[in-house]
């Protein structure tokens, strides 16, 4: 994308600056709800928990038009090829927000018919818990993705910024063998 | 009526810790009011087998037991019913007998409801009379379901149909039991087209094979999926739970109570 | 020997072909069942090589007009469906499976997330069927039961609501699901102030109730009352005179009562055939025997009659939430929960200083004054109780037709088996019936009018 080619540099955050801002302001999610999660969703977009303020009220069927895919709702095993094949067709830029426990790791579900958390098929950018999010929970989410957004570094920042996340992920202790306090 | 076991040998259940005011029933001693019939003997609490655990607990054996064939009268509109039932099966040539191998009327009491242990060769036959006949007209079909008794040798495999009766305000249960090495009921969607869509799930979670059913495939799980879900042998499948210091189990392989 | 239609507009719906037998040689047949996808991609390839223009669409899982997460498999020619079914089990969850590792009354937060929409009801019946077993069907308090109709209610009115929304909304109507979700907002204002959730409440617990309801409900319904019934009579101006509208549903989805019967169809969509079964009036349960309500019925069997079906329906619970609010008041203070110590659930939340948790009173008695309540909230909550041998059955009226529970008990603390017919499940396989022969643009109105919920149709 040329828009990001722009070798690092003042001129390259300022780009990100700008492109951050305008990817953020109107991010269009695909009509991914899948069960009770959906339902919320759905709520978030009516009129007492408005999306259409951040320019997100246009729910897209056709994932080609989409930015963001919410999977609202429990991943199951027949379910899992088509979130990876919707995400597929989604076109760069694209995020995803797993909301809900059942897409973050499976929630209350922990068996043969539930996939423990989307993160197994799609990369998530933001997991949101909650049985279901109460549609208030979903736009902070949101709000925290836009934030994301907008910091988002472009071309070789992007690079590096991706290089360190993965040299820490393998340095870090696993969750089960931490010690301490539980925050 | 008598506390006689099914004649296998099992020990009596002892009573137990129990709660409400059924607890008496659960034993199958001198003050039971009805026959049980023993499907699984558990030996050992909190799941845990053989495990050197010196508290007492290990030795435990408990029966379990299911409630069996009733005493007539069976109250209410159930003798009515039943006998209607005979009635029909007779002029089509069936014995009743043969067709129906217990009525058992359960839970005790004014909410008790109707069960009808069909044998499988005459399932058929039974639907028809019940559907067609004007004193039974159990027109409402409400599904097939299963139920999975795995140590209940010759028998571990039930399929349960609910049968509602619109014109007469009534509710009947038909079971038929059908063993593992087995597994054929014969479709009843020629009698009651709406259980067509049930038939595939239980076949889908139990491996109940239908025969006659137009076309017994997988509808829940994935086309592809080995194995029948709902089955006692097969294992919850949930992964370890990771949290901060720990993990806990799946809840299949965790202790229990029972 | 095919009659190609010439698409005139106006031209009923009819068969492309003269009746032929389905095995006679020569003719080629085309069936979809699971799991053989392939071969009718081939044979549809191979049908139109012959000349025969069949185009086999698939309305995938992932559809804006789906109602959730179904899979319609259509074959069309032209615009007319000839063959549709259904594809299920993207939403498969395995609850039936999970609770028979869970003890009963942690079998109600599995259960209520089936059908997501009417929570309360899965919620009832399971408990409906587990005092059936334990045999305190009539020592559950009037109270208890009072509550659960009035919270029935309300849930059968929020899951209309969502029904007309949606289906207005896959027509093209956005303002109708506006209207129909900010109605509906109302009433989750209502369930949150009772139970503390919006969805999936956990709060019909077997022997009665979780809690009381807060002081002030009947002060609140009675004030989301008349917003309820404003936006149902904008939900009733935008939809019923409108000739998009008739024009979109008068006619279509036809089911007839024999087809009702045979597919074991209930709920508005056989009530729209003009039988007036409701589980309520056949088999009541919870005291709705004593409840002053009517059962509304239509005659057309269309799309469109169930649309006012389900509108009249909301009035009518918005008549038995009234009574319920008086009978409230006649029974206050009674308990909520069943006398039995060993069964009730012990827990008396309050909102406490980490924002939830048990009430203080509550603790001060079980930790202060009385040991067995301490062993009693004890074993309830890590043993739970247990249940005598045997099956149970108990149906309510789900908004969406009869829901079933089938329970198997071992004598023990878990669930041996727990069944659930879901009405959804059930009625999905009339959109075969309902669909060929029609417009592909019939098969969205059809499905919405039956008003699947896929939680429930997959579990």
């Amino acid at each position: 994308m040329g828009i990001e080619e722009a070798p690092s540099g003042f001129l390259l955050t300022t780009i990100e600056d700008l492109a951050g801002y305008l990817r953020k302001a109107s991010l269009w999610p695909v009509t991914f709800g899948l069960a009770c999660c959906a339902i919320e969703m759905m709520a978030a977009g009516a009129s007492r928990f408005d999306l259409s303020r951040f320019g997100m009220e246009v729910f897209r069927a056709s994932p080609r038009q989409a930015d963001l895919m919410i999977v609202a709702g429990r991943v199951s095993q027949k379910m899992a090829p088509v979130v990876r094949q919707v995400y597929d067709q989604m076109s760069e830029p694209k995020w995803v927000l797993s909301m809900g426990v059942c897409a973050s790791s499976g929630g209350m579900f922990n068996n043969y018919a539930i996939v423990q958390g989307v993160d197994h098929v799609v990369p998530v950018d933001i997991y949101l818990p909650g049985c279901p999010p109460r549609p208030e929970m979903l736009i902070n989410a949101i709000l925290a993705l836009h934030d994301q957004i907008q910091h988002e570094p472009l071309g070789v920042n992007r690079k590096e910024a991706a290089r360190a996340a993965e040299a820490a992920a393998l340095e870090a202790t696993p969750t089960f063998q931490m010690k301490g306090l539980l925050q | 009526m008598t506390d006689e076991k099914s004649g296998t040998g099992t020990p009596v259940p002892q009573p137990e810790e129990v709660n409400g005011p059924r607890s008496a029933d659960l034993v199958s001693g001198s003050q039971a009011p009805r026959t049980l019939e023993v499907v699984e003997v558990r030996e050992g609490m909190f799941g845990v087998q053989g495990s050197g655990d010196t508290s007492g607990y290990g030795g435990l054996v408990q029966p379990v037991a299911m409630p069996g064939a009733s005493p007539r009268p069976y109250g209410g509109w159930f003798d009515e019913v039943v006998d209607v039932l005979a009635e029909v099966l007779a002029a089509a040539g069936v014995r009743f007998d043969a067709a129906v191998e217990r009525v058992v009327v359960d839970p005790p009491g004014a909410h008790a409801e109707l069960t009808l242990h069909v044998h499988r060769d005459h399932l058929l036959d039974v639907c028809r009379a019940l559907r067609d006949d004007q004193d039974l007209r159990f027109e409402l079909s409400l599904g097939v379901s299963g139920v999975h008794f795995p140590h209940d040798v010759g028998r571990e495999l039930h399929a349960v149909y609910h049968l509602t009766s619109v014109t007469h305000g009534r509710r009947l249960r038909l079971e038929v039991s059908v063993p593992d090495a087995d597994p054929h009921v014969p479709s009843t969607t020629s009698v009651y087209p709406t259980n067509d869509w049930h038939e595939r799930e239980t076949w889908d979670f139990f491996g109940i094979v239908f025969d006659g059913h137009p076309s017994l495939a997988r509808i829940e799980m994935p086309d592809d999926w080995p194995g029948h879900p709902q089955r006692k042998d097969y294992p919850l499948g949930g992964i370890p739970v990771e949290y901060k210091g720990a993990t806990v189990p799946p809840p299949d392989t965790r202790r229990s109570y029972s | 020997m095919s009659t190609h239609t010439t698409g005139a507009p106006g031209a009923a719906p009819h068969a492309t072909r003269p009746p032929v037998g389905d095995f006679e040689p020569g003719v080629p047949s085309f069936e979809a069942s699971g799991g053989d996808w392939d071969e009718i991609a081939d044979s549809a390839v191979a049908a139109a090589a012959l000349g025969e223009e069949r185009i086999v669409v698939n309305m995938g899982p992932q559809h804006p007009s789906t109602h959730g997460v179904l899979r319609l498999m259509l074959e069309i020619d032209g615009e007319t469906v000839t063959e549709a079914r259904c594809g299920i089990g993207y939403l498969h969850t395995g609850i039936e499976k999970n609770m028979e590792f869970r003890t009963w009354t942690q079998g109600v937060t599995f259960c209520t997330r089936m059908d997501y929409l009417a929570p309360l009801f899965q919620e009832t019946a399971y408990c409906l069927a587990v005092e059936k077993l334990l045999g305190i069907t009539d020592d559950v308090p009037e109270r208890a039961s009072v509550i659960r109709v009035l919270m029935m209610e309300l849930n059968r009115i929020a899951s209309h609501l969502v029904c007309l929304g949606t289906g207005g909304n896959e027509m093209g109507a956005t303002t109708v699901m506006t209207v129909a979700f900010t109605a509906r907002e109302e009433i989750l204002r209502i369930f949150e102030a009772v139970t503390g959730l919006r969805m999936n409440h956990a709060y019909v617990r077997p022997g009665g109730v979780a809690q009381d309801v807060p002081p002030d409900l009947a002060e609140q319904v009675r004030r989301a009352d008349p917003l309820i019934r404003r936006y149902l009579g904008q939900l009733g101006d935008l939809m019923l005179a409108n000739p998009i509208f008739k024009g979109r549903l008068v006619g279509v989805g036809h089911l007839s009562l024999a087809g009702c019967m045979a597919l074991g169809v209930t709920g508005p969509v056989l009530r729209s055939t003009g039988h007036p079964y409701d589980v309520r009036k056949s088999d009541p349960y919870c005291g709705y025997e004593t409840y002053d309500f009517d059962v509304p019925t239509a005659t057309g069997a269309d799309c469109y009659d169930r649309v006012v079906l389900r509108l009249e329906e909301c009035y009518q619970s918005l008549h038995i939430v009234a009574q319920c609010l008086e009978r409230l008041e006649r029974t206050a203070g009674q308990p909520v929960m069943v006398g039995d110590r060993k069964i009730a659930w012990p827990a008396q939340l309050a909102i406490g200083g980490d924002g939830q948790g048990n009430s203080l009173e509550h603790i001060k008695e079980i930790m202060g004054s009385s040991m067995e309540a301490l062993i009693h909230h004890f074993k309830l909550v890590t043993e739970g109780f247990r249940v005598p041998v045997g099956q149970a059955w108990q149906t309510v009226e789900h908004p969406r037709g009869e829901l079933g529970v089938h329970l198997v008990s071992d004598g023990g603390t878990r669930p041996y088996r727990a069944h659930f017919r879901d009405p959804s499940f059930n009625n999905l396989q009339a959109v075969a019936a309902m669909c060929e022969g029609g417009q592909v643009a019939d098969v969205v109105v059809a499905v919405a009018s039956l008003d699947p919920v896929l939680g429930g149709v997959d579990r």
